[in-house]
C-alpha cells in the first residue's frame, strides 16, 4: 500500500459573499474509499477541486504527503486522477492518441498493453481509434476513468462518477474502484446511494456551514 | 521535453481542426489585397510600406494567436491540461507553439511584400533579420501571455486588442524604427541602442509571463 494521505487543515470556501463550507478538518488516508455527500449546490464539487489543486481555498490549507514529505504543488498532478462531468477530453484525437499526448505530457512512456487492458476493462477496446467526437456520452465518461487511472495515481478523486453511466458501466466502474482502494487513495463525492455505499467513511458537506 | 510534448499535442490539433491557421491565412490575404487596391497604381514610399507590413504583421497577430489558450477554454479542455501538466510547462508548450506560428505567419507576409510592392526595398538584410527575429520573439510572447489573461473573460474578442495594444506599442514602434534604418542601408553597430531595447523588451516580457502565469492559469 502507498504511503500517500492528505490533510484538510482548516479549509474555508467563499465565493463572493456564499459561504460555501468552513473550517473543514479532515484527514485520508490510503487504502480507503472516502465519500463527500451533500444536497445540489452544497459545494461537493468545489472541495473535489480544492483537494486536487484546480480551486484555491479562501483560507486554509490542503496539504498532499507521500513518504511523509509534503508534495509540491507544481508536481501534484502526476500524483492525482481525477473524473468528472465537466472535465472533457479532445474531440478531434482518437481516445488512443488522446492518452498517448497525455502520457507524453506527463513525461511517462506511453504503455500500449496497458492501454489495451483498460479499454478492453471499461468495453472501449474496439473503438479506441474512433474520434472521441463519435462517443456517446457513457462512452466519453468510461474514458474519463482511464484518463484519471492510466499514469498509476496514488490518490483517485471521482466527482459524480456513475452520473452518465448504464448499469453494466457502474458495476465494472465499481469493481476498479475496489480494486484501485486496495493500495491507492480514493475519494468520491457523489448523491447517488450506491456509489456512497463503497464509501468506508464520509464527509457531509452540510455539517460545516454553521452560518 | 514535456513541453514540447504540449507543443506537439496543439500542433496536431491544429492540423485537424484548423482554428488557428485559416484565420491567420484569411486575414493575411484580405489585408494584403485591401492595401494593393487603396493604392492602385499610386507609388507609396519606401518607409510606407515598412509601416504597412508592421501593420499588417500587429493585426493578424490579433486574429490568430489568442487560440493558443481561447480553443481550449472553449472546448473545455482547461481544467484537463491543469491535470496533467504544471503551470511553467503548459505556458512553455503554448509558447513554442506560437513562435512557430507567428515565425510561418510573418515569413509569409514578408515574403508577399517583397514580391508585391516595388517599394518594400531593404538595404541592409542583416539589421532587418535582427529586428525580425527579436519582433517575432516579442510578438510571440506577449500575444502567449495575453491570450492566456483573455481566455477567462466573456468579451474575449474585444479585449485581445485592447489589452494587445499598450502592450505590443513599444515593440512595434522599435520595429517600425530598425525597418527604416534597414532599408536607408545602415549598419547594425549604429542601431545597437534600438536592437538593445527589443532584447530587453523580450526578456521583460518572458520573465513577466513566467511570474503571472501561475496565478492566471488557476481559478
Amino acid at each position: 500500500m502507498t504511503d500517500y494521505f492528505v490533510e484538510l487543515h482548516q479549509v474555508t470556501k467563499i465565493f463572493g459573499r456564499r459561504l460555501i463550507f468552513e473550517k473543514l478538518d479532515y484527514k485520508f488516508h490510503p487504502g480507503k474509499i472516502y465519500g463527500i455527500a451533500g444536497p445540489n449546490g452544497a459545494g461537493k464539487s468545489t472541495l473535489a477541486k480544492i483537494i486536487v489543486g484546480l480551486l484555491t481555498p479562501t483560507s486554509g490549507k490542503v496539504l498532499h504527503y507521500n513518504n511523509s514529505s509534503v508534495i509540491p504543488p507544481e508536481k501534484l498532478h502526476n500524483y492525482i486522477g481525477f473524473n468528472a462531468p465537466y472535465l472533457f477530453l479532445y474531440d478531434e484525437f482518437t481516445a488512443e492518441e488522446n492518452l498517448k499526448h497525455f502520457s507524453n505530457i506527463r513525461g511517462l512512456k506511453f504503455e500500449s498493453e496497458k492501454a489495451d487492458y483498460m479499454f478492453d476493462k471499461l468495453g472501449l477496446l474496439e473503438r479506441k481509434n474512433d474520434f472521441v467526437r463519435s462517443y456517446s456520452t457513457g462512452m466519453k465518461q468510461r474514458l474519463k476513468f482511464i484518463f484519471a487511472l492510466f499514469h498509476s495515481p496514488m490518490l483517485i478523486l471521482l466527482d459524480e462518477p456513475t452520473s452518465t453511466l448504464d448499469n453494466e458501466g457502474k458495476e465494472k466502474v465499481y469493481e476498479l474502484l475496489n480494486e484501485q482502494a486496495k493500495n491507492n487513495l480514493v475519494i468520491i463525492a457523489s448523491n447517488e446511494d450506491s456509489d456512497l455505499a463503497l464509501c468506508a467513511e464520509t464527509i457531509n458537506i452540510k455539517n460545516y456551514k454553521k452560518s | 521535453m514535456k513541453a514540447y510534448s504540449i507543443f506537439r499535442k496543439d500542433w496536431q490539433s491544429e492540423l485537424r481542426t484548423r482554428y488557428a491557421i485559416n484565420a491567420l491565412a484569411m486575414f493575411i490575404l484580405v489585408t494584403i489585397s485591401v492595401i494593393m487596391f487603396s493604392i492602385g497604381t499610386e507609388t507609396i514610399s519606401e518607409y510606407l510600406t515598412g509601416g504597412l507590413l508592421w501593420v499588417v504583421i500587429f493585426f493578424s497577430a490579433m486574429s490568430g494567436l489568442s487560440r493558443a489558450f481561447v480553443s481550449e477554454e472553449e472546448r473545455g479542455t482547461t481544467m484537463t491540461l491543469q491535470l496533467i501538466a504544471s503551470p511553467a510547462t503548459i505556458f512553455s508548450g503554448k509558447l513554442i507553439f506560437n513562435l512557430l506560428l507567428v515565425f510561418l505567419m510573418n515569413i509569409a507576409i514578408t515574403i508577399l511584400f517583397f514580391i508585391l510592392f516595388e517599394s518594400f526595398v531593404i538595404k541592409n538584410f542583416l539589421l532587418f533579420a535582427f529586428a525580425f527575429l527579436l519582433g517575432n520573439i516579442g510578438i510571440a510572447v506577449s500575444s502567449t501571455i495575453i491570450a492566456a489573461i483573455i481566455s477567462k473573460a466573456s468579451s474575449k474578442g474585444t479585449l485581445y486588442p485592447v489589452l494587445s495594444f499598450p502592450i505590443l506599442l513599444p515593440l512595434i514602434l522599435t520595429l517600425l524604427e530598425l525597418t527604416k534604418f534597414a532599408m536607408d542601408g545602415n549598419t547594425v553597430e549604429s542601431s545597437l541602442v534600438e536592437i538593445a531595447v527589443l532584447i530587453c523588451y523580450d526578456v521583460i516580457m518572458l520573465t513577466a509571463s513566467y511570474l503571472l502565469f501561475d496565478f492566471i492559469w488557476k481559478e
